[in-house]
């Protein structure tokens, strides 16, 4: 069947081939939703639970990820004309002060996969920032990523600006990275702790449900 | 020809010293500028913070010039100030340590990935740690010291940046995190695989650091000397994982804690040990105890 050639094509990190199936699957005339869900974030879901269990590292996640990446060019025209039914908005981000998104990356990349709508706004993101893409778009989460101690408490702002900017019972914080703990993320307020990529998917699609 | 840094190392283990990073953020220094920025705007501070490893018995001095590769600098928009930056990063050191002993300058990782992965490819790699080190050299230092690198390819094309310069002795530390089948790096590389990489690209002295604390450290280096017993190992822990403790992060490993940990490494052969995050010149004046 063309959508489980397609998820094996993700999880092999196999960027031609899933871009070809992908396009067969839409000349079938197969639904762009049906493909983006049961091919492309069946096959990241695969990977991420890979990565988890330490099957796949870094190199495999960013190869599938590039896979599901040429795959959604072909199909995101096809989705914007149909009803795409995503999880979630989610803003993710680096935090102030810190340049490191290997992590912010691969997370971004497998809420796509998960079906979120992602909304990236790079590295060394002031907590305002989050606060007021947040709100422009829309969203139900933003997720901060950390990999310096010292940009932690940049983390605890970004909590504030969001509860500033009145958006503090809707939008939920989940934040992540090598230093960050579950108790940190208690203290400063954030409502979820993504321990790693894997987990934080877990962590976001549970606290847009509630 | 026997280098006299490695000679001196050969002959006993040697102490380098603590974190420059976190000692940097405690001082309230961090905020606005790079790190290597402080070379030029607040020496005195760097060469204090050299100075209080000194006291506290270290041999060896590390360079605040651990993101100054012309990558990582070019990410802030100076890539103009790498040669003042690692220049200055060295001569800093070397003032504070005279001939007391020996300056490691620091070459830490670029932040971006190789190819295909990433946008970088081997060539500007290399090339971007051979003009840092071009500096570093230039300025004197006694070692280059590649470390926290999480990718064993960029650790390589690191190693041969600096090798294709000169012949200067190069210390590579590599950082792995636990997984179901035993130590690896973010990229998946197993500890014996990235000593054999880093040894045939011409590393001098190989090891870890930035891991939890010296326990942790112990299993890798383990791991590593299965590849010969003829390696020179260096390991550098962190003092524990932070916590957020009254809005300061903390690192909760202790000194006298830390030191029983750095014994450990110490009874298993490593040539170079010291310390990483968190630890400060308390713990390497317990470190120093060690070796006396």
């Amino acid at each position: 069947m063309i959508l489980r050639e397609l998820s094996e094509a993700v999880i092999k990190g196999d960027s031609n081939r899933a871009n070809e199936l992908t396009q067969k699957a839409i000349r079938e005339g197969l639904a762009p939703q049906k493909i983006l869900n049961e091919g492309l974030c069946e096959g990241m879901n695969v990977v991420g639970e890979k990565f988890r269990c330490n099957e796949y590292y870094v190199p495999q996640v960013l190869l599938a990820a590039r896979a599901m990446k040429t795959s959604m060019a072909t199909l995101k025209p096809l989705l914007k004309e149909s009803e795409v039914k995503y999880l979630g908005k989610v803003v993710i981000g680096t935090a102030k002060g810190d340049l490191h998104d290997i992590g912010k990356n691969l997370v971004a990349m497998m809420l796509e996969g998960a079906g979120f709508e992602v909304f990236d706004m790079g590295t060394d993101v002031p907590p305002e920032k989050y606060a007021e893409e947040a709100r422009q778009q829309g969203a139900h989460l933003v997720c901060v990523s950390a990999l310096m101690t010292t940009t932690m408490p940049a983390m605890r702002e970004t909590v504030k600006a969001i509860a500033q900017a009145g958006m503090g019972g809707k939008v939920k914080i989940m934040v992540g990275g090598a230093p960050v703990t579950q108790a940190f993320a208690d203290k400063i307020g954030a409502q979820g702790y993504g321990e790693n990529a894997s987990v934080a998917v877990a962590v976001a699609k549970s606290l847009v449900a509630s | 020809m026997t280098q006299p840094f490695v000679k001196k190392i050969k002959d006993g283990p040697l102490l380098c010293d603590g974190a420059m990073g976190t000692q940097l953020i405690d001082l309230g220094l961090l905020g606005g500028q790079v790190p290597e920025a402080l070379n030029l705007s607040e020496p005195e501070k760097i060469k204090a913070i050299h100075r209080s490893y000194v006291e506290a018995g270290c041999h060896i001095l590390e360079t605040n010039t651990f993101g100054g590769s012309v990558i990582r600098l070019r990410g802030y928009g100076l890539e103009d100030k790498v040669y003042e930056y690692n220049f200055q990063g060295v001569r800093l050191a070397k003032e504070v340590m005279g001939d007391r002993g020996f300056v490691a300058a620091s070459m830490g990782p670029t932040g971006q990935f190789l190819q295909p992965l990433g946008p970088v490819s081997v060539e500007e790699m290399e090339e971007s740690f051979s003009q840092q080190a071009s500096a570093l050299i230039e300025a004197g230092a006694d070692a280059i010291c590649v470390e926290t690198m999480m990718d064993t390819k960029e650790a390589v094309a690191a190693i041969r940046g600096v090798k294709r310069l000169a012949d200067i002795p190069v210390l590579a530390t590599v950082t792995f995190n636990p997984a179901k089948q035993g130590y690896r790096t973010l990229m998946g590389t197993d500890p014996l695989t990235a000593v054999r990489e880093l040894c045939e690209a011409g590393a001098d002295v190989v090891g870890v650091n930035c891991v939890a604390g010296p326990w942790q450290a112990l299993e890798v280096i383990r791991e590593m000397k299965k590849v010969s017993d003829r390696l020179l190992l260096m390991a550098q822990p962190n003092a524990g994982l932070p916590i957020m403790e009254g809005g300061k992060t903390v690192y909760p490993l202790g000194p006298e804690e830390m030191a029983k940990g750095i014994a450990e490494l110490l009874k298993e052969g490593v040539n170079i040990i010291g310390g990483c995050c968190g630890t400060t010149p308390e713990h390497i004046r317990l470190m120093a105890q060690l070796l006396q």
